[in-house]
């Protein structure tokens, strides 16, 4: 049986915001693919761009890797504004 | 069940999930969302497999009953209003499928579970659309029921299931109302309009409460579904909620519902209806339904005689693949 | 004057609406889903540009006469449609090789209209010009596809273009088209656009491996209300529920 390859969707919904995944669908091709998703993902105005990426082309993470990967982020607050004291009335900083 | 009789939720709910990865127990108890490279119970795995290509494979072949009025809807408006709602269909049985697709099973070998039997449909749609009305009866029963059964199913614990429901209710919204629509101008149209409305009525609505599944007490799944966050409540609550929310509905019809003993009881705060007798059902889910035959036969041969039209373009995608790697 | 331009609208709208009629037909029985969901929205446009101009050519008519009355209570003598587009179309080979000749020339045509003198027409052409761009690029890439793909589908591409090639040239034909619309820049007259239409039909045909068609034209007369045997059950299907309950709302 022909199984037309996996296609991953993003779509751009406005201009000045990122492409953001939409769902998948099948395609023999790229070209065929992003015809698939305008008629597929964008039928109610969603999107005015869209990417198409072969699903096999996505290297993921693995939920085993979720403490190495993201635990080690944890305990920076020194990362985010919030973590510095101001005093009273210094502005625009 | 007896054994089940005096357990609180939250001793069944323990014991559903006995056996299964503590990583797994956890993600259900602190995030309630798994996504499709966590660990997860084969028993998990194959309901959601099965549940999501079941739920698939009801709205494409609940493309069939509302299609067969395309060529025939009575103004350009319906003819159009239709037509997008078909299409819609498609496009909730696709999202369905790619959400089936990351628990490790390819649409193909789904498409063909379906068309050799192995995998179900829903029953609702091996009834037949004798008139134009039916097509305001499915929109605003069948569409109904399903937005009652689908809207839980958008906290689903399973996330691509989930987001796949976010955007079929999303879409959905208009569907049970152009139903409505088209109801309440032929009930308030000419007498033999108003009469089509109402004979469409009499047969979808048992039909329509038929899609909530057996009573609960004989839904022998239902507690292990609810325990890993697939169900949020029982086919029965959800039957009952359907029906109060459609009995005023039908009022605002003016259509009568089939069910004379269709209540309000105070004390519950519910409406009373008559028992269902699921023997139709059965029958239906054995393959005896009007439309069973022809529903498969239906898609099958659009896929069959679809077949050259794939095999080209994937032997026209690999040589224009061959030929980007030659040059 | 008012009455070649109420025909002039009639045979554009009766194209859009009796081609979108048997586009329909392939919502879920398509060879694919993704493609079931395409084919709709190529009927949907069709159809939206059939109720632009059967609703205009109403208005102009000035008989009161809505979309809804024109499409559904005129008989098979009043469709004024193009004969290509009412033949039945159950292999997908045929429907792609239809819809390239028919949007190529929609396309040509109202990219021409888009500049007419009457703002209403320009209007309605104006939006179809996307749509049809869309279309035409559909079935490019699909007549490509088949037409380069496997040994059998090269084989039922050609016997698909061989079958529809003798109709396409109905839509050239001029006969319909009052010579005043012409004179005042209303209309389009369509034998003008024979040679870009034909040209971008046949570059894509080449690029599919396919071979030009040498076959005598269909005496195809829908222009004049001729037309196929076909077409009275497309209408007879179309119409009876309209037609059994008269003066009601739906």
């Amino acid at each position: 049986m022909t199984t037309e390859p996996l296609w991953e969707v993003f779509i751009r919904s406005r201009r000045g915001l990122s492409h953001v995944h939409a769902g998948s669908l099948h395609a023999a091709d790229a070209e065929m693919a992003l015809r698939n998703a305008r008629d597929v993902y964008t039928r109610r105005e969603e999107g005015v761009s869209i990417w198409v990426v072969p699903a096999s082309a996505i290297e993921a993470s693995s939920p085993e890797e979720k403490d190495s990967f993201f635990d080690p982020a944890g305990d920076k607050g020194y990362r985010h504004p919030t973590f510095y004291h101001v005093p009273e009335g210094v502005q625009h900083l | 069940m007896y054994g089940n009789d005096y357990e609180t939720p939250d001793a069944q709910r323990a014991r559903q999930l006995e056996d299964t990865p503590e990583s797994f127990r956890e993600l259900l108890a602190t995030e309630g969302r798994v996504e499709p490279r966590d660990e997860m119970p084969d028993a998990y795995r194959r309901t959601l497999v099965r549940q999501i290509a079941q739920h698939a494979h009801s709205e494409i072949i609940g493309m069939q009953p509302e299609g067969n009025w395309i060529s025939r809807a009575p103004s350009l408006r319906r003819k159009a209003i239709l037509m997008a709602k078909v299409q819609d269909e498609a496009g909730h049985g696709l999202y369905l499928y790619a959400a089936a697709e990351t628990l490790g099973v390819d649409r193909a070998d789904l498409l063909d579970a379906l068309h050799s039997g192995r995998q179900k449909y829903s029953s609702i749609f091996n009834y037949p659309t004798l008139t134009w009305a039916d097509v305001g009866a499915i929109g605003w029963l069948v569409d109904g029921a399903a937005i009652v059964n689908q809207v839980p199913l958008c906290r689903c614990s399973y996330g691509p299931y989930a987001r796949a429901m976010v955007r079929v209710c999303k879409e959905e919204s208009f569907h049970q109302r152009q139903g409505f629509e088209i109801l309440h101008t032929l009930s308030h149209g000419s007498p033999a309009q108003k009469a089509m409305a109402q004979d469409a009525v009499d047969r979808y609505w048992f039909p329509a409460l038929m899609m909530f599944g057996p009573p609960d007490d004989n839904s022998p799944n239902s507690a292990r579904s609810m325990a890993w966050g697939i169900k949020r409540h029982s086919n029965d609550d959800l039957r009952q909620r359907f029906v109060d929310m459609t009995v005023p509905q039908a009022q605002a019809l003016d259509l009568t519902l089939p069910d004379p003993e269709i209540r309000w009881n105070e004390d519950r705060g519910h409406h009373d209806f008559a028992e269902i007798d699921f023997t139709e059902l059965f029958e239906v889910i054995k393959g005896n339904g009007p439309c069973n035959q022809q529903r498969m036969e239906h898609k099958v041969r659009a896929h069959e005689e679809g077949a050259w039209v794939r095999e080209a373009a994937a032997a026209f995608a690999a040589k224009q693949a061959a030929g980007e790697g030659a040059a | 004057m008012t009455k070649g331009l109420t025909r002039y609208l009639l045979a554009l709208g009766d194209d859009a609406l009796v081609s979108s009629q048997r586009m329909a037909w392939w919502i879920s029985r398509s060879p694919q889903i993704e493609e079931d969901i395409a084919m709709a929205n190529l009927g949907l446009d069709q159809l939206g540009q059939a109720r632009s101009l059967l609703a205009y050519a109403g208005e102009v008519e000035g008989n009161g006469r809505s979309e809804d009355d024109l499409a559904y209570l005129r008989d098979e003598r009043d469709f004024l449609n193009v004969c290509l587009v009412e033949r039945e179309q159950k292999d997908f080979g045929v429907a792609m090789v239809r819809l390239l000749m028919f949007s190529a020339w929609q396309h040509e045509l109202y990219a021409a209209l888009t500049g007419s003198t009457d703002l209403t027409l320009a209007g309605v052409a104006g939006k179809a010009v996307k749509e049809t761009a869309y279309h035409l690029d559909h079935a490019e890439h699909w007549v490509l596809r088949l037409g380069d793909g496997t040994e059998e589908s090269h084989l039922r591409m050609q016997a698909a273009l061989d079958a529809e090639w003798p109709w396409l040239a109905e839509l050239f034909d001029n006969s319909f088209v009052n010579e005043d619309l012409l004179l005042q820049g209303i209309a389009i007259d369509p034998a003008s656009l024979r040679e870009s239409v034909e040209g971008r039909i046949a570059g894509v045909i080449g690029r599919a491996t396919l071979a030009r068609p040498d076959v005598a034209d269909a005496l195809s007369r829908g222009r004049e209300g001729r037309h196929t045997e076909q077409m009275g059950y497309l209408l007879a299907e179309m119409q009876h529920l309209a037609r059994s309950h008269p003066e009601v709302t739906w």
